[in-house]
This record gives C-alpha cells, structure tokens and sequence, in this order.
C-alpha cells in the first residue's frame, strides 16, 4: 500500500494554495497589469473584485455570504478615488477589511460582564448556559474553559454537567476536566437521560446556590431530527440564559447551514469559535455571524484550559484576507515566553551580557511558537520577508543546527566564545553534526545579535522587539 | 498470424472504425441539435461545485471543461449535474482504495492522525470491528496520552469491537504506549496493530515532531512500520485541509485518508481538490457514530452525493 502510495504521492502542486497569500499581494499584482495598459478604468474595479470573491472563498467564507459581500464592497468602493490612488490595491483591500469588521462585529456590550466577555448571566441565579454543536467541535473542552473562565475571572459558583449520554467516556471527559480545573462536575447516574440530567442538574444548583450551572450537550447533527428535538426540550426545561454554539474555525462552506439551523431549531444567543490557534483562513466565522446576526462570543486557542480569548474581529479579519495577525504573533509569544525570563533578558541585554546560553534558550521559544514560516506569515508585510528568508537559507533546520552547534559547546565556552579556537570549533562541528563553517556563521551571528541586542537595549526596546532581533541578522 | 487471429483483428478493426465514425456523425448531430450551456447556468454551476467546499480552483476546471460540451436543448438540471458527477468520478476513481492488512507483516501496524476531534478515535474502533469481522486478530493502542478520557473512550471501543487495547494509565509519552503495544502485538502474533494518536493542528510544530517521534520509535522494533499512516478528515472541512494534508504528508508521510462525518450535510467536496493534488488513496468513509457506520470509499456514489444526486 505505501510504495503505490509513494508514487501517487508527488505533489502535483496546486495554484489555488499561496496564490493569494495575502489579497494585498494579489490585487497589487493586478493593479500593476492594468496600470501598464494605461490610467485604470471604472471596469478595472469589477476585475479587482473579482480577486476579492476568490480571496474571500478561498478563505471559506460561504458562496452566499460573498456574493452580498462583494456587494457592499463595490456599493462602498468609491470608484473615483480607488481609480486616481496611488496605491488602488490597498484602498480596496481596506473597503474590504472594513466591510468584514463590519460584519463580524465585536459582540455587544449590553448586559456583559465585566470582563467583556459578553456572557449573559441572570441575575436570579442558577444561570444555565446551554453549549451546542456538531460532534468533534469541542463542545466539552470549551465548557470546562468557560467553566473556569467565569470561576476564577468572575467569581462565579460553577457547575458543570455532561448531557452526553451517547460519545463513550464523555460524561467522564467533563469529569476529569472538573477535577483539573477544580469545577464541581455533576456526578453521573447510570442510564440517566438528557432531560432527566438536566432537572437534577438545576435542581441541585438551586439548593446548593451555585451561579452558573454549564450544560454540556453531545455532538448532534442539525438535520437530525430527533437529536434537535432533545436539545430543545433540554432547552424549555433549562431556560437557558445563552445557548451557545461551538463551532470550528475550520469548517468550510457548510457553517453557514449548521449555524442557520441550530438558530432555527433551538435559538442560539452566541457563537463561539474553537481552533482558531489553527491556519485556518476561518471563513466560517463570517458566514455564521452573516447568517445568523448573532455574536461570536469567544474563541478558543488552544487545547488548554486557559486558551479561551474574547473574540477579536480584526484578527479575524486580518486572517481571513491572509493580512497577517500581529495580535495573535503577541499572543502566542507570550504563551511561550515567561515575563520573568523576559526581564531578566532585557535587563542582560541591557548590560551587553547576552550569553550563547540566552540564545539557545531563544532558539527553543521560537521553535516552540511554531514555524519560522508560521510565524512570518502573521506578520503584514511578510511576503518579503519570507522571500529574503529563502534567499538566506533561512527555515527551521537552521534554527535546529544553530541549537545544535550551541549545545555541543561546554560551559566555559558558552560563556566565553572568545576561547574558541581552530580546534574547538572543529569538535563542536562534529558533535553537532554541521560543519566548521556553519559554527563560524552561527558564531558571527551572535555577535551581531550581541552588538544589536546592546544597542536595542538601550533604546529601552523589550518583549518582541527585543527577542527578535536574534534570527533577525541572518536577513540582513 | 493464424487465419482465425486475423479475422478476428479484422473484426476489431471494423468495430473500433465504426465506433470512431459514430463519434463523428453523433458530432455533427450534436452541433446542429445541441447547445453550450449559457453562462448563467455554468456560473452557478461554479456555486453548487465551490459550496461544497470543492475550491475555487478545481471548481473552475471543471466548469470549464463542461462549458465546452454541448447538451441536448431542454436538457434536465438533473442530467447536466450527472455529467459533472461522471466528470468528478473520473478524478475520484484513481484514489478509491481500501485499506489492505499485509499478513506478511507480523503485524501489520496502521497509524492513525489527524487535527482535533476529526474522528480518529471513534474511526478506530469502526475499523477494529471490521477487520476482525473478517477474521483478523486486531489490537489497538491508546496513544493519545493528553486529551482528558481519552483512553477511556478508546477502552470502550475495544470492548464495543472485541479487541485488546493497550494503555499505559498515567503515562505521558505516546511513543512509549506505542513501543510497547508493537511488541506485546508482535508476541502475541496479531495481524493488525492500530496505534490512536492525539488530535494535532498542523501548524504546531512541536505535536508534530511527537508524531514524528512515534514513528521513529516503533521503526525500532520494525523498520518497514508503519505500513499505513491514515490522516483521518471532518466532513465539514474547508480549505485548511489542503494545509493539513500537506504537512501531515511532509511530517509523518501520510499513506492514505478516511473522511467522517458524511452523514451530515456536509460533503466533503476539498476531497476532489486533493485527489488532483496529492493523489493519496481515500479508504474509507464515516457516516454515522455506530460501530458499523464505515464504508469503503466509492468515486461515483461520493461524486454523485456531491452533486446533489
Ligand atoms: N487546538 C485546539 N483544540 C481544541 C480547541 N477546542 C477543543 N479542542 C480539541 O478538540 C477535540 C474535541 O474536543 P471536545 O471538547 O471533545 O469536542 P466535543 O464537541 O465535546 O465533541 P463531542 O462531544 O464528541 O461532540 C479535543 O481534542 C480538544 O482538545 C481549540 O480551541 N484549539
Ligand atoms: N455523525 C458522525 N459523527 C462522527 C463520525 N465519526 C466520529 N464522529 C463523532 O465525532 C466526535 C469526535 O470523534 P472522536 O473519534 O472522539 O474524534 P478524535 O479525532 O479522536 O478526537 P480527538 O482525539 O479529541 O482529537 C464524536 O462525537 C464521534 O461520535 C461520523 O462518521 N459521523
Ligand atoms: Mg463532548
Ligand atoms: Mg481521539
């Protein structure tokens, strides 16, 4: 199976991936086709939309959703201007990203908590907040998310429970995750059903005064009849402050179909998107929010307990037009970065002490926030950048090499590379599997590092400015 | 050449003639009495194509090529959509494949992948029982170490389809459960050893590099195992899953796919866009959460579905 596989394998390479890396890119590089066909024409606009409708299917925004998308744009476009700017494609681009913030919005702001988190709790409590969605979307993993969220943020009393009598383990999933997060999880009764589940449920919250009671529903299909029919007797016996609907950011062209019926069926009040610590463009979130009006609440990032951020529509903006995501670049910095080690880097730097150990440890936070590539391409602009990073050699065995070459050395010479000679570097070479000239690069790279990173620290940058610099040099 | 064989190369000569002069007077038949579709009805031939989550791309391609054709006027919509689903099988037909168990190897060891909540597991348990339906001695091995209740599900399967699970309770490291279920499966003498893996998003590298890790430490102990990497995909995916074919291909050298889930509404449709691209066999589909909702993957009743059909 795997050599006829292995044959098959070769990837035929597709035009449709990368080709709109970023919609800027795109609309640039027509721009620049007309442009030397003379001054551009009102008709031009209809050509540049056209590469708007792609970018935005590409990104899984629905065929619908686009068409009244592309609608506003050219209703919004003002044609004159575009025609005359210099730079027609970035007034375009920035029509679109308005229209698309427009259209997600940030979720409203009345009856919020204070966190902004936009979840409705009443103020007669047990609050029941219903979760719904297709299976596998993280309905459990993100209940126990906003279990802890509210707990430890609002000071809510929280009890979870599973409705999840048909997934095996489920009802188990949830209890676990009680315990890791030190949320009472309603204990389970053998063959116990769904609605009975949830009078215990908001029985036992009444007598024992807790805020927020949590339900979490099984996975269920919106064109299953009878699963809908459950989780809206679930929902008359709870009265539910919201009912919220989990849903992957990846989902393609079918969201706008799950999000409209589980509206239909059961009323949602919110949406909240899972996954979107993924590549995904995340179109979904545009056509649920279009066709529903409803708000997307939350968004998970990640499978950890904490990864539950409020919803951030220039994010997702910026994501679905490929503009790249400099929040999500902080965010996810910061996930691996430790504040503390931060400082005292900083304050190292400062003093021009930045050792051949600081760097390794910097080598591995990059490695861990993922590619060198992924991490270019949330930055605007990066389109170059990874070019130049082409150009240099620069991917992610160079970092591995680098890693390798710092951790063949001893103590001594980490701390003082001045003592390398001839036949050290020689040594390191071997041991770490390169050769004598990439411990020689990787060696004058550091002092550059060094040289800058002084310099930076005394312009007071720190954080991101500071730790980048360090695979910076390669592209200078 | 004997006599009996020229006359009968003779034969097929003739019909293969009148065959091609058929296609010709059909031809010119078809040119005076049929028509192109207008491009009212190709543009939204191009929705139905790309609001199955077929791409841009492959949906242009193949609007195109049916632009090119003429049909009957009058032609029902339900005829015009079966040309494209025939269109659709042809690309589909080359990677419609079902898993094979090579009793050669002792065991044969199947790795299972995927991102989050795709179906891996559940696809375990379906593929356990089907194989030891047919007589095949099955175990499986619990190697998602991180989800909360995951062995535990997986536990439950194993009974469901009457096969041994391994686990390692309280253990972290997946390759660990892994080594160690290849070769309690080698003593045993089983047939097929399925290996469960945690959900993973592509772009993380490091949940990567523990796959990669897997794979590095079971070669140990056999170095052609895997035989089979299957990346298991959601129905309901969109784009991203060109991104997640890619680098679980680069990663883990992905031999074959299952798409889940299409008993729902979704249909699954980037599986054309990837068949053209990537050439990977699909094995099997899911369509339903029961033990026996598997089935072997077939080009015309997919392309058919997917063309509303
Ligand atoms: N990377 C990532 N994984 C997530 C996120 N949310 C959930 N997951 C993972 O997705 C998988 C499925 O999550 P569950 O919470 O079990 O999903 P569910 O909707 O309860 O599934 P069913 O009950 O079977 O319908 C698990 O592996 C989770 O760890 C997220 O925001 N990011
Ligand atoms: N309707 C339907 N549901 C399915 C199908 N396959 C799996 N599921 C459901 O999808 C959900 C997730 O399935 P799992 O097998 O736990 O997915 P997984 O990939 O192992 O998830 P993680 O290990 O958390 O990444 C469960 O609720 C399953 O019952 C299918 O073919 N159709
Ligand atoms: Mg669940
Ligand atoms: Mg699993």
């Amino acid at each position: 199976m795997r050599s006829t596989a292995g044959i098959q394998e070769e990837d035929k390479g597709s035009k449709t991936l990368g080709m709109f890396e970023n919609l800027t890119d795109s609309l640039g590089g027509i721009f620049d086709k007309l442009r030397k066909r003379g001054s551009l024409r009102e008709s031009d606009i209809e050509t540049a939309l056209r590469e708007v409708r792609i970018a935005l299917l590409e990104a899984d925004v629905a065929v619908d959703v686009v068409k009244d998308l592309v609608a506003a744009v050219r209703a919004k476009s003002l044609v004159q201007s575009i025609l005359k700017s210099v730079t027609p494609s970035q007034m375009v681009v920035k029509v679109v990203h308005d229209e698309l913030i427009n259209v997600l919005g940030n979720g409203p702001s009345d009856g919020s908590l204070s966190d902004g988190s936009s979840i409705n709790i009443s103020a007669n409590p047990p609050s029941a907040i219903l979760m719904v969605g297709l299976q596998g979307s993280g309905k459990t993993t993100t209940t126990a998310k906003l279990a802890k969220r509210l707990t430890e943020r609002n000071r809510k009393k929280v009890l979870m429970a599973s409705l999840d009598v048909y997934r095996p383990a489920a009802q188990q999933q949830l209890a676990t995750l009680g315990d890791q997060i030190q949320v009472r999880c309603l204990a389970s009764v053998l063959g116990e059903k769904p609605i009975a589940i949830t009078k215990r449920a908001m029985q036992n919250a009444r007598l024992e005064g807790f805020d927020v009671v949590l339900l979490d529903t099984a996975g269920r299909l919106h064109i299953d009849k009878d699963l809908m029919t459950e989780v809206a007797d679930i929902r008359d016996i709870a009265s539910p402050d919201e009912t919220l609907l989990i849903s992957d950011a990846m989902t393609g062209q079918d969201a706008v179909n799950v999000a409209r019926e589980f509206n239909e069926k059961i009323g949602i009040s919110g949406i909240i998107l899972t996954r979107v610590d993924g590549d995904a463009r995340g179109g979904a979130a545009l056509s649920m929010r279009s066709v529903t009006g409803k708000p997307i609440k939350l968004m998970g990032v990640g499978e950890k307990m904490e990864a539950l951020d409020e919803f951030n529509a220039e994010r997702i903006a910026g994501s679905i037009l490929g503009m790249g995501d400099v929040v999500g670049l902080v965010e996810k910095a910061q996930q691996v970065v430790n504040e503390e080690d931060a400082e005292r880097m900083a304050k190292k730097m400062l003093k021009g002490q930045f050792t051949l150990d600081d760097m390794v440890k910097q080598l591995g936070q990059i490695r861990q926030m993922g590619s060198l590539e992924g991490l270019m391409g949330m930055l605007p602009g990066a389109q170059n950048v990874k070019q130049q990073m082409t150009a240099h050699n620069m991917d992610d065995t160079v970092i591995t090499h680098q890693e390798a070459i710092i951790r063949a050395m001893t103590k001594a010479e980490r701390r003082n590379p001045k003592i390398l000679n001839g036949s050290r570097r020689r040594r390191i070479a071997l041991g770490s599997g390169t050769s004598v000239q990439q411990v020689n690069r990787m060696l004058k790279q550091f002092k550059q590092v060094s040289s800058m990173m002084k310099k930076a620290g005394k312009k007071g940058n720190r954080g991101i400015a500071g730790m980048m610099p360090t695979i910076m040099p390669g592209l200078r | 050449m004997s006599e009996e064989n020229i006359s009968s190369w003779l034969e097929r000569l003739r019909g293969g003639l009148s065959k091609s002069s058929k296609k010709l007077t059909d031809g010119i038949t078809d040119l005076l009495t049929k028509r192109k579709l207008d491009s009212g009805a190709l543009d939204e031939l191009e929705d139905i194509l790309i609001a199955s989550d077929l791409g841009v791309a492959t949906a242009g391609k193949l609007a195109t090529s049916i632009s090119d054709r003429r049909f009957p006027d009058g032609i029902s919509d339900e005829a015009i959509r079966g040309a494209l689903a025939d269109d659709i099988a042809e690309i589909l037909n080359s990677v419609e494949a079902p898993l094979a168990v090579d009793l050669n190897h002792a065991p044969h060891v199947l790795l299972v992948c995927g991102v989050n909540g795709s179906g891996k597991t559940t696809t375990v348990g379906k593929l356990a029982k089907q194989f030891m339906d047919s007589g095949l001695s099955v175990m499986v091995a619990a190697g998602d170490t991180f989800r909360a209740a995951a062995v535990e599900q997986l536990q439950i399967w194993g009974d469901r389809a009457g096969c041994q699970v391994i686990s390692d309770s309280g253990g972290t490291d997946a390759a660990a459960v892994a080594y160690q279920a290849l070769e309690k499966a080698k003593s045993a003498g089983v047939d097929l050893l399925m290996i469960d893996t945690a959900g993973r998003l592509q772009n993380r590298k490091d949940l990567m590099a523990e796959l990669e890790k897997i794979i590095r430490v079971i070669s140990k102990l056999d170095p052609s195992a895997p035989h089979d990497v299957v990346l298991v995909m959601d129905a309901t995916i969109g784009q991203n899953a060109h991104a997640q074919v890619k680098t679980f291909k680069d990663s883990v050298n992905v031999s074959g796919l299952v798409m889940t889930k299409l008993d729902g509404s979704a249909k699954g449709g980037v599986i054309v866009a990837l068949a053209e691209r990537f050439g990977l066999p699909v094995h099997a589909v899911g369509v339903g959460e029961g033990i026996d909702d598997l089935r072997a993957f077939e080009a015309k009743v997919f392309a058919r579905s997917l063309m509303g059909l």
